[in-house]
């Protein structure tokens, strides 16, 4: 087994992990971490992928580098956006509860 | 190489864009100014784009740079794309004109926050819109998704309740996974064939297991994106909890950003990897949102959320397109009647449901609420809206001449050739449950009153707009006239 393999094996664990976790963890703080997790998953094996598609002569395939650049920077605006809307949400109702709101609400459903 | 005229597409990604960094920095009053130097000249540019591609005879190209890809990034715009940056651009100026009412500061008033974020928002809607529409590349094309959505989900909580904040998080958790199963997707396209520029793609992918769990991955997560049926719950309470002219960009246009991008990887990066099984199970999820989204639609007693659950399954239809484009004498999908119904489909639903929201929220401002329950002698006193939000109605269950009847007898045409009966028969069981609470609403709404309505005014143009685009929509079924058929059908490949 290569190298590169290994890598993309841990890196499809990551992405199964965070997948898990955004789809079953309650909390949204949490669901935010399980997303970095898959992210990083992601980000890993386009990392492997660059490693093997390394043309002659060189280390590594420089053009998933400059995505994975792109991608990272889209990754951290997503997580500050979504922090940013929680502390708004705590802020406002004092939970960061995303399950439906008693009836008497507004926004939902009667 | 770029084709004449190419220039255009950068002028349509870079002009909403270039307005909205404008704004940021001006501020206030002057962001709203902005939105309405750039509405007139978005359509300009989207008209420009139509006319240079009608006058071509393949897809307007650009290159960024004059570099070629794989290297490069290319600019593409083929029929679909047209016909879509012309739609927008038409609904983006209708919903600006409307949204003066609720987000205008008019002179001597103070400027809001929730005003000078509208317009930004409006226009990077709007600017990565175009993007999704005119990118050749598949991760320009992610680029421009995760821009729809951090653009889309702060218009969802403007309002700012708890309830709308609640929303707006759920929203934005759905979107991101959606959004990282797609990136994986178009990793493991690069991994495989070593490009991301779709005209490549379509020559060197091969239908293989690889190939099929990119097309799967990246679906998956666009469909969580656009809201298919059973992966909507996020949609109805962030679309009926935003102000109505927020609510009308999210459910006339945001949705269709992600479902043109299904469009673009079936039909043209991987039309030889689709098979019939894979075409038929996306299929069946539209017939799901119809049958649930016009069911749970009939039960609501409030019109916003009536209207929100309309688009769950008015986003089924576009998914009906799928299995009836598979052409199985030769094993791949192929574009032909039933994709021109998709897109006239796309078309007429961003119209008609944009109408019906700007109805829905001129409703509520001047009844104080809106339970269907009671709008006994509402016709009577916001006629032009009871009026536009019938017209709209008319579109979706698709009575002619509206573009909704258009975009149904395509794809009816197309299931009764292709001999995919049971499409058909959901087509027009739709119908009927759409049919059903629209007519709830209006026969409500011409009820005499018991007691006298007592109703805020509502603005002359707030009416005239919504009335403007819900007739858009009727009225784009008379394109059939024209020879449009052949303009979305005999669409060249992206790839020529």
């Amino acid at each position: 087994m290569t190298v590169e393999t290994l890598i993309a094996l841990a890196a499809c664990a990551l992405v199964g992990i965070g997948l898990y976790g955004l789809i079953v963890q309650p909390h949204p703080l949490r669901k935010v971490v399980a997303f970095n997790v898959m992210g990083s998953g992601v980000f890993v094996i386009f990392g492997a992928l660059a490693r093997r598609g390394a043309a002659a002569g060189m280390l590594a395939d420089p053009v998933p580098q400059a995505l994975l650049i792109t991608a990272i920077v889209v990754a951290f605006a997503a997580t500050a956006m979504t922090v940013a809307l929680l502390l708004r949400l705590i802020e406002s109702t004092g939970s960061a509860s995303l399950a439906a709101e008693p009836p008497s609400a507004d926004g939902e459903a009667r | 190489m770029s084709t004449e005229g190419g220039l255009l597409l950068a002028a349509a990604v870079l002009l909403p864009f270039t307005g909205m960094l404008f704004g940021m920095l001006a501020g206030g009053r002057q962001a709203q100014r902005i939105a309405f130097i750039v509405m007139p000249l978005g359509l300009v540019v989207a008209v420009g784009i139509a006319g240079t591609w009608l006058d071509g005879s393949g897809p307007v190209v650009y290159l960024l740079g004059g570099w070629a890809p794989p290297l490069g990034i290319a600019l593409r715009a083929d029929g679909p794309a047209v016909a879509m940056l012309l739609a927008v651009a038409g609904v983006v100026t209708g919903i600006g004109v409307f949204a003066l009412a609720d987000f205008g500061t008019p002179k001597g008033s103070a400027e809001s926050r929730a005003a000078y974020s509208y317009w930004l928002l409006l226009l990077a809607v709007w600017g990565s819109l175009n993007l999704v529409f005119v990118s050749g590349d598949l991760f320009t094309l992610y680029v421009a998704l995760e821009l729809l959505t951090f653009a889309a989900v702060p218009l969802v909580c403007l309002g700012g309740s708890g309830a709308t904040l609640r929303a707006a998080l759920r929203y934005l958790l759905f979107a991101l996974a959606g959004s990282l199963l797609y990136l994986l997707g178009a990793v493991l396209v690069f991994g495989a064939y070593g490009t991301l520029d779709i005209a490549q793609l379509a020559q060197r992918v091969q239908p293989e297991a690889a190939s099929w769990t990119m097309l799967a991955l990246m679906t998956a997560g666009l469909l969580a994106k656009t809201a298919l049926f059973p992966l909507h719950i996020w949609l109805p309470p962030a679309h009926a909890g935003a102000p109505a002219a927020a609510s009308a960009l999210l459910s006339g246009l945001v949705i269709k950003g992600s479902w043109f991008l299904v469009v673009r990887l079936w039909f043209d990066a991987m039309p030889s990897v689709v098979t019939m099984p894979a075409a038929q199970l996306l299929g069946a999820l539209g017939a799901g949102a119809i049958i649930f989204g016009n069911a749970v639609a009939l039960r609501q007693a409030r019109l916003k959320l009536l209207v929100a659950y309309s688009t769950v399954a008015q986003i089924g239809y576009l998914f009906l397109m799928f299995p009836l484009a598979f052409d199985a004498a030769a094993g791949r999908i192929a574009g032909g009647l039933a994709l021109s119904g998709g897109i006239m489909q796309a078309i007429s639903h961003a119209t008609a449901k944009s109408a019906m929201f700007m109805a829905a929220g001129s409703i509520y401002s001047a009844l104080g609420h809106d339970r269907v329950a009671d709008f006994a002698g509402l016709a009577r006193a916001l006629p032009l809206t009871v009026f536009a939000f019938g017209l709209g109605g008319i579109s979706l269950v698709g009575l002619p001449p509206a573009g909704g009847f258009l975009a149904k007898w395509w794809l009816l045409s197309a299931a009764v050739t292709s001999g995919q009966w049971w499409w058909a028969l959901v087509l027009l069981a739709g119908g009927l449950l759409t049919a059903a609470y629209v007519f709830v609403v209006i026969t409500r709404a011409l009820r005499a009153p018991v007691a006298p309505l007592l109703v805020a005014p509502v603005a002359r143009y707030r009416e005239l707009a919504t009335l403007g685009l819900a007739l858009a929509s009727v009225l784009l079924g008379l394109l059939a006239l024209f020879d449009l058929r052949g303009l979305l059908v005999g669409r060249p490949s992206v790839g020529a």
